[in-house]
């Protein structure tokens, strides 16, 4: 029996021990007419490690063999090989949450570090112990800014149009049953930035927050500094939503504008995890010190024992909803441990000099990228504002139809963007410290071919 | 075991973990980033040395209790043997490679998996839809809720404002409806751990949106009269919402379907064995009934008639509750339930339940031979169950949190404590179907030998640990002068 170990002779002395005949005694207070006796037909017979293993094998390699050129929020990097040979060790992969805390200082102690990872790389105070993913992240950002800003009494939130369109609808799913609404400000079709003039009709208005991201979906760079003091001057929140790569780089949100950003969240999956169809990654999130009792998610704090001994545990837990219950600040329990654990062992490896290189490498690659394609007949940027590792291109050609056209080559030439912005012919693609010269030729030679 | 040192205390300027990271490049090419948009000074990211950063991690993670290294009894968290083949399977290059947009024409291997392990899932559990999307049991908890309300609106219905939860529940369930925008009224359960049914009664009514519960409960015992609860909140034009955290119990004996549940969620990081990971992440899929399918979460798997797969968004589905994360939820989580629902089959999951529910009542039998009380004596333990210290409390003064911190100098996790609220001094015990019966047997040694030493020598339990890495820490202190950063 797969997993289960109890031989004939066990199941029949413990059956002895309960005092039952036979295992389906056990199950004498379900009523009989709702067991599901032959209700399972559908399901497969079991197969061994090695037949599961072949076959799964043959599935992935079936996904296997092209280059990407996809970043839209998910980023490939070299991630070292100790990151996960250490993250999936028993130890970490087979833990439960800490909350016997002399039994997990390991995760408790990683956690605190993680904390202060983010602290560092955000320029922020405080930083919870993550939640889903950066989309989610947002949302909870949005509704902590509810509580959190106390000059306000909206329950509207200003949102960059130039944010990633998955962010927008995620939080917009997760943040509409409390009646709160997004209000969408657009950027400026050249700059494909949000300027200050698009906040103009709001002056004045009541809302919770501002978010601004930076970079934004387009890859544009925002001019955080004058949108950040023009939300504060309108008694608005800042929530930033960062790539922590680029932060090796760019002005942490902690810094932006006079006051800094109030809440910082983003996607940490570019810091060691791999992109993995999605997940699971881990969001992180950030804030000033006044807003901490506001912060969702689990904390850790350092304290010491009954022997005066260095020690962590969670902590300002009457946040939490198994203390809390229907008054918590979210409902979020299980968060993304062990991708978090990943990324702090990643960022440690990286640190300061070796992060900021990978920032570099992939700003210039794909500054790179932009160049070669551009050199193609009616291929433009479609936007003037500079670029982090993303870039919007137009082509001569519908979008949909040259990926597709590029995918027969194996070669993901990013994503279209005529859907969620009705702009048909644009591309938004990415490239970072993983493509070599070759790649990028590559990608180069084969939209020619495509465009020809 | 030594005091560890911070990652950031064994740093030194300078040293870096070269190999790591590309070389340095000229300041022009990062000319075109405007120099007022650039840091103006490096981060304080720990300096050190490859091998420096693998002996501090591997270090720590030797402070940790782990289902690797002990039995791990944590109540309503199915603390079961995760499948190191699944981690292999899920870490194959091509799945942890793929881009969750990557086109349809290089995805076929992925949907594929995550087709069917919908329709398993819509096999165990009775019900006719099955979204993977939500990436824990509170989204899937709010995925739920979201697609109840959508279904009362869409239909005009906007008196219903509230959301019934038996006091027993998980504290994600009040939180979830409060998300949701509802209001929450608790229902009380009875002596025997079955819900106070007239109770139910009179609290169901107009506004009722729905009830949220789970079966087996968190007492431990399985809701003999679910179909009455069914019928009650349903009579009232509510809908039943199943917390599957408990699933484990049932699997392959009972479908949440057949109990007239209109829509689950699914732990898939308990009941399919995927790893805890120290807190996450998990997987927390939904199912639901005819009713709900038009509201399920987005993305799903479909397949069409020339047997390819394809995404299911809500470009098709306009009347989904839509995304709740950037892309399709954890995907990697999703492969190693798939690994272990192919590996189990038909046959394995029946055992599931059986087999977890065999410990269950054995390791209860034997702790009530040793001189532990259960909280409901009466009843069959289902997957898990409760003890009470309420009397030890009373009369030696040692509590359920000491007795729990005693375990751990016995090499055993310690239980679920204080959790359900309504069971003083509790214990909440799950030993799943994966551990020996020689592993059951030494807990039920050393709890013998712990209500022992309760009575002989209590300061030996009121003081536990004493073998950990750390003694009982300050939790006041932690709270009080919050410490939750570095610094040099």
């Amino acid at each position: 029996m797969p997993y289960i170990p109890h031989t004939p002779d066990d199941v029949r002395a413990m059956l002895v021990a309960i005092g039952a005949d036979s295992i389906e005694d056990l199950f004498d207070e379900i009523p009989a007419h709702l067991k599901a006796a032959g209700k399972l037909d559908a399901l497969p017979e079991g197969l061994s490690e090695m037949e599961v293993t072949r076959l799964m094998s043959k599935r992935a390699a079936q996904d296997a063999g092209a280059v990407s050129f996809i970043g839209a929020g998910a980023y490939q990097h070299h991630i070292p090989a100790a990151v996960w040979e250490i993250a999936t060790r028993g130890e970490f992969y087979t833990a439960y949450t800490p909350y016997q805390a002399e039994a997990s200082q390991g995760t408790l102690q990683v956690i605190y570090e993680f904390q202060t990872l983010m602290t560092r790389l955000t320029g922020m105070d405080v930083s919870n112990a993550s939640v889903y993913d950066g989309a989610s992240g947002l949302a909870e950002a949005v509704l902590m800014s509810l509580r959190a800003n106390r000059k306000s009494k909206s329950r509207k939130v200003l949102v960059p149009t130039a944010l990633n369109p998955r962010y927008t609808s995620a939080t917009r799913a997760i943040v509409e049953n409390q009646d709160v609404a997004l209000e969408m400000v657009e950027f400026d079709a050249a700059g494909g930035q949000t300027p200050l003039e698009m906040l103009k009709p709001y002056e004045g208005e009541d809302f919770a927050a501002l978010v601004i991201s930076q970079p934004n979906f387009f890859g544009s760079l925002e001019e955080v500094d004058a949108l950040t003091d023009w939300a504060h001057a309108n008694k608005m929140l800042v929530i930033g939503v960062v790539n922590p790569t680029s932060l090796a780089l760019l002005t942490p949100p902690g810094e932006w504008g006079t006051e800094g950003a109030d809440i910082v969240v983003g996607e940490g999956q570019p810091l060691g995890v791999p992109l993995s169809s999605g997940g699971p990654y881990f969001g992180f999130m950030c804030c000033k010190q006044k807003h901490v009792r506001q912060m969702p998610g689990r904390i850790i704090g350092r304290t010491v024992d009954m022997e005066g001994k260095q020690g962590f545990t969670l902590t300002l837990q009457a946040r939490e909803q198994h203390i809390r219950r229907s008054k918590a600040t979210s409902n979020i329990c299980t968060n993304q441990g062990l991708a978090m654990t990943a990324a702090t062992i990643y960022t440690s490896l990286l640190g300061p000099d070796g992060l900021g290189n990978v920032a570099a490498h992939c700003h210039a690659n794909t500054q790179a990228l932009a160049d070669k394609l551009t050199a193609i007949d009616g291929v433009e940027r479609a936007f003037t504002a500079p670029t982090f590792h993303e870039v919007v291109l137009t082509l001569p050609k519908p979008a949909d139809q040259v990926l597709a056209a590029l995918a027969e080559k194996d070669v993901l030439g990013g994503v279209s963007l005529a859907k969620d912005y009705d702009m048909a012919s644009a591309i938004l693609v990415n490239a970072t410290e993983v493509h070599s010269e070759g790649d990028l030729d590559l990608f180069a030679a084969a939209l020619k071919e495509v465009l020809a | 075991m030594s005091e560890t040192q911070l990652i950031f205390q064994l740093s030194h300027p300078g040293r870096s973990a070269t190999s790591q990271a590309p070389k340095a490049l000229a300041e022009d090419k990062l000319s075109a980033i405007p120099a007022h948009l650039r840091r103006k000074e490096k981060p304080g990211l720990p300096e050190v040395s490859e091998m420096q950063v693998v002996r501090h991690y591997t270090n720590l993670s030797a402070k940790n209790f782990a289902i690797d290294k002990q039995f791990y009894p944590l109540g309503s968290c199915t603390m079961k043997y995760n499948p190191r083949g699944a981690n292999r399977a899920a870490m194959l290059p091509g799945f942890l490679n793929r881009h969750p947009l990557a086109p349809e024409s290089h995805s076929q291997g992925f949907l594929s998996c995550m087709f069917e392990l919908q329709n398993f899932l819509k096999e165990v559990t009775g019900m006719k839809g099955v979204s993977l999307a939500p990436m824990a049991g509170a989204q899937g908890e709010f995925a739920g809720v979201a697609m109840i309300r959508a279904y009362h609106d869409a239909r005009g219905d906007d008196q219903r404002t509230e959301i019934l939860i038996p006091n027993a529940a998980h504290g994600t369930n009040p939180a979830t409806a409060v998300m949701c925008g509802y209001k929450v009224r608790e229902v009380p359960v009875g002596p025997d751990g079955d819900v106070d049914l007239e109770a139910l009664k009179a609290a169901c009514g107009p506004q009722t949106a729905g009830l949220m519960m789970t079966n087996p409960s968190t007492c431990g015992v399985f809701e003999r009269q679910i179909e009455d609860i069914a019928k009650a909140v349903h009579e009232a034009g509510g809908l039943l919402y199943y917390d599957g955290a408990n699933l484990n119990a049932i699997l392959g004996k009972v479908r949440p379907g057949d109990m007239g549940f209109d829509v689950i969620h699914m732990n898939l990081h308990k009941t399919f064995a995927t790893p805890h990971g120290g807190g996450g992440p998990g997987a927390g899929p939904v199912g639901v009934s005819e009713r709900l399918l038009p509201y399920l979460p987005t993305p799903m798997a479909g397949q069409r008639d020339d047997g390819s797969y394809h995404w299911i968004d809500t470009d098709t589905l306009d009347t989904s509750i839509g995304h709740l994360s950037a892309f399709m939820g954890n995907a990697g989580v999703l492969l190693r339930a798939y690994f272990y629902a192919r590996s189990l089959g038909r046959e394995g999951m029946i055992r599931v339940g059986e087999f977890s529910t065999l410990a269950a009542n054995y390791l209860l039998k034997r702790l009530e031979a040793v001189g532990c009380t259960a909280a409901y004596p009466d009843r069959r333990a289902s997957h898990e169950f409760i003890l009470t210290f309420a009397k030890e409390a009373k009369e030696l003064g040692v509590t359920a949190m000491d007795i729990a911190k005693r375990l751990l100098d016995y090499n055993q996790h310690a239980p679920t404590t204080y959790f359900p609220l309504l069971v003083p001094e509790c214990f909440l015990i799950e030993p799943t179907e994966t551990e020996s019966k020689e592993a059951l047997d030494e807990f039920v040694e050393a709890m013998a030998a712990i209500l022992e030493e309760a009575r002989n020598e209590p300061d030996r339990v009121k003081e536990a640990p004493f073998t950990q890495p750390v003694r009982r820490l300050d939790d006041v202190k932690a709270a009080r002068e919050l410490d939750l950063t570095w610094s040099e």
